[in-house]
């Protein structure tokens, strides 16, 4: 029983130190606490399918983040991950009857795969190159799913796979809380030394490699891991719309990702997701007005890099809060004194 | 079979020649990767499909009209959209990108999403060797190589040529020996764009209008100039003709070609780029700072 009560007021203590001191943190706090409560207040099921359609591509989008955001190996083509990882859990479900638990890993098995194939020849490419090239790989896979249209379905793809789950409140918890528990692994993965030299690839490949990092392992990774995480994403979304189409892999999709990331901000994690939570729920509101959707979401998109180039929640996060001079830690723009050190905040 | 595959591949080649010499420019002076670049030239299409239907003028007025009105819209969405975000590289990536759907979501707005065309300027064809070659194929092949002269004179002949490729080479050296960078990007961007609408304006009696053409020239220009080297003139139009080929060989001779073309050309492309990973014609820049 103390025991029990020692890890509360140790959680209460974390709360109250760590986390309401800072308005990102309360806001990050709230973003949980809703998407964990919204079923029991509301369970209109086109507002859960809203939130459920986020939640995968806010994977898709921290994914992008991990491998071009953190890596600095532009990756124009991450359509690719999202969709082997879709079809290859649409074929295992409709053709093996395995059932979603257990495609969807091997669906994120499957990108894992690829990530390490195509990862090998961009190894040796650099910056543009790189850009460019990836965005190859999903055409070429395109132009094969449609090429055999026995095994994939052509332009219809695979459709009548299982649902996740029966109801709507299962499906959305199971695709929310793989998404809040995925995007946290991927925050804390950046955090660890394997994301600070993933940092310092980005910054200065040659002199991490001078300091005796095997940048290509790590490189490798970054495809590896990123394609693992798109790949669940594909997986769930299959599973969720009960189709596996060429759509999953067409460029519009790869480009959607890079704008999802970069309007949020990237090198950040959350700011992809942040992203995704806005602008996707935005587009669907938009849907009022079908035939202006994309041109005043691209419109949207433009007038926001005009004014904030690092993206809309880095610039929101730096205007309520400021990096203390002395200890580097952040406290909100409102304080005079460091809330740790207590110095001069201006 | 032989005949149609070089006829095909010469003419499409030439197409996404000068798209990729376009490209190339726009990279080599500014760093600028113009997503939207294949847009202006869907834009053109349009202009030229407006003018010819709704309006009734004369097909080639038309088309110059176009590329003048295409270009002037290029210029003013780059100081509008791309010039302020230019110093940082992923937001003029979606900036491109961004403006790229504007324009295909306003086209699709005005036309709608049918296909249109837009009648040939010359009537009649031509039978070499058993194979029926139209009039308006050879015009385009012929109209696009006499551009692709041009451009090879501007750049290499003239004073304005010698600005955008030291800009090119080298921007703080050029800025150094009193060249006005950012009057050369304009320009270079202008010429550009130019570029991009010509190809619209040519290519248009031989291809199907409608908002979304610019998908795949775009894939198959950022191939072309990846193959050939960024930046390198030379190998984008080298780069554009080697994927016109295999493009046109893979529909002719696999089945369901038409749905592996693209496949097989950018597999070409990353074939060589593993062996050479800066293209077959770019320089290997050591860490470009």
């Amino acid at each position: 029983m103390d025991l029990i009560r020692f890890y509360i007021s140790k959680l209460l203590n974390i709360i109250k130190n760590e986390v309401l001191v800072l308005p990102s943190r309360v806001v990050v706090f709230l973003f949980f606490l809703f998407l964990l409560v919204l079923p029991l207040l509301t369970e209109d099921p086109y507002l859960l399918r809203i939130l459920i359609l986020s939640s995968i591509f806010a994977i898709f989008a921290a994914s992008w983040d991990l491998l071009s955001g953190f890596t600095g190996q532009m990756s124009f083509g991450h359509a690719l991950f999202f969709g082997v990882g879709a079809y290859t859990a649409a074929l295992l479900n409709t053709h093996l009857h395995i059932p979603p638990w257990g495609s969807i890993p091997f669906g994120a098995l499957a990108a894992v795969l690829t990530g390490l194939i195509i990862g090998i020849p961009c190894l040796r490419l650099k910056g543009t190159y790189l850009a460019l090239t990836t965005l190859a790989f999903p055409i070429i896979l395109l132009g094969i799913v449609f090429a055999i249209p026995e095994v994939t379905g052509g332009e219809l793809g695979i459709s009548g796979l299982k649902r996740l789950a029966r109801s709507h409140v299962a499906n959305y918890y199971i695709t929310v809380v793989v998404m809040l528990g995925l995007c946290t692994i991927m925050w804390k993965i950046t955090d660890s030394n394997t994301g600070i030299i993933f940092h310092a690839i980005r910054e200065d490949e040659v002199a991490v490699r001078a300091a005796g990092i095997n940048t290509t392992f790590y490189k490798l990774m970054a495809f590896c891991l990123s394609g693992f995480f798109a790949g669940i994403a594909g997986g769930l979304y299959a599973h969720f719309m009960r189709l596996a189409g060429p759509s999953n892999l067409e460029v519009y999709m790869s480009f959607q990702v890079v704008i999802w990331s970069i309007f949020g901000g990237v090198v950040t994690i959350w700011g992809p997701v942040g992203a995704v939570f806005i602008l996707f729920p935005l587009l669907e509101f938009f849907r009022l007005w079908p035939e202006v959707r994309i041109l005043l979401f691209a419109v949207i998109v433009l007038l926001i890099l005009l004014y904030m180039p690092q993206g809309l929640l880095p610039w929101l996060r730096d205007k309520i809060e400021s990096e203390c001079p002395r200890c580097k830690i952040r406290n909100v723009t409102t304080r005079k004194t460091c809330r740790v050190c207590a110095a001069e905040m201006h | 079979m032989i005949l149609d595959i070089i006829i095909s591949s010469l003419i499409n080649g030439s197409v996404y020649a000068i798209l990729a010499i376009g490209f190339s420019l726009i990279f080599g002076v500014a760093r600028i990767i113009n997503i939207a670049h294949t847009a202006f030239y869907m834009l053109a299409s349009y202009c030229i499909y407006y003018g010819t239907h709704r309006l009734g003028l004369h097909p080639v007025l038309c088309m110059l009209l176009a590329v003048i009105l295409v270009t002037i819209i290029g210029l003013i969405s780059y100081k509008l959209f791309i010039d302020p975000i230019r110093e940082h590289e992923a937001a003029m990536l979606i900036g491109t990108i961004a403006l790229a759907l504007v324009f295909q979501e306003i086209m699709l707005i005005i036309f709608s999403g049918d296909f249109r065309g837009v009648p040939s300027l010359v009537e009649g064809f031509l039978v070499i060797f058993g194979v029926k070659v139209s009039y308006q194929q050879l015009l385009t092949f012929g109209v696009a190589l006499s551009v692709l002269a041009a451009v090879w004179v501007l750049l290499l002949k003239t004073r304005l040529g010698l600005a955008i490729r030291s800009t090119a080479n080298d921007r703080e050296v050029a800025n150094l020996m009193g060249i006005d960078e950012s009057r050369v990007a304009m320009i270079t961007m202008g010429v550009s764009v130019g570029l991009a609408a010509f190809s619209g304006a040519v290519i248009v009696p031989l291809a199907i209008v409608n908002p979304f053409m610019w998908m795949h020239p775009l894939i198959m220009m950022m191939a072309a100039v990846t193959l050939g080297g960024l930046g390198s003139i030379r190998g984008s139009f080298v780069g554009a003709y080697i994927l016109g080929f295999a493009e046109a060989m893979v529909v002719f001779l696999i089945p369901a070609g038409a749905y592996l073309k693209g496949s097989v050309a950018l597999s070409i492309m990353i074939l060589v780029l593993l062996i050479r990973p800066e293209g077959l014609f770019g320089i290997a820049f050591e860490e470009e700072r």
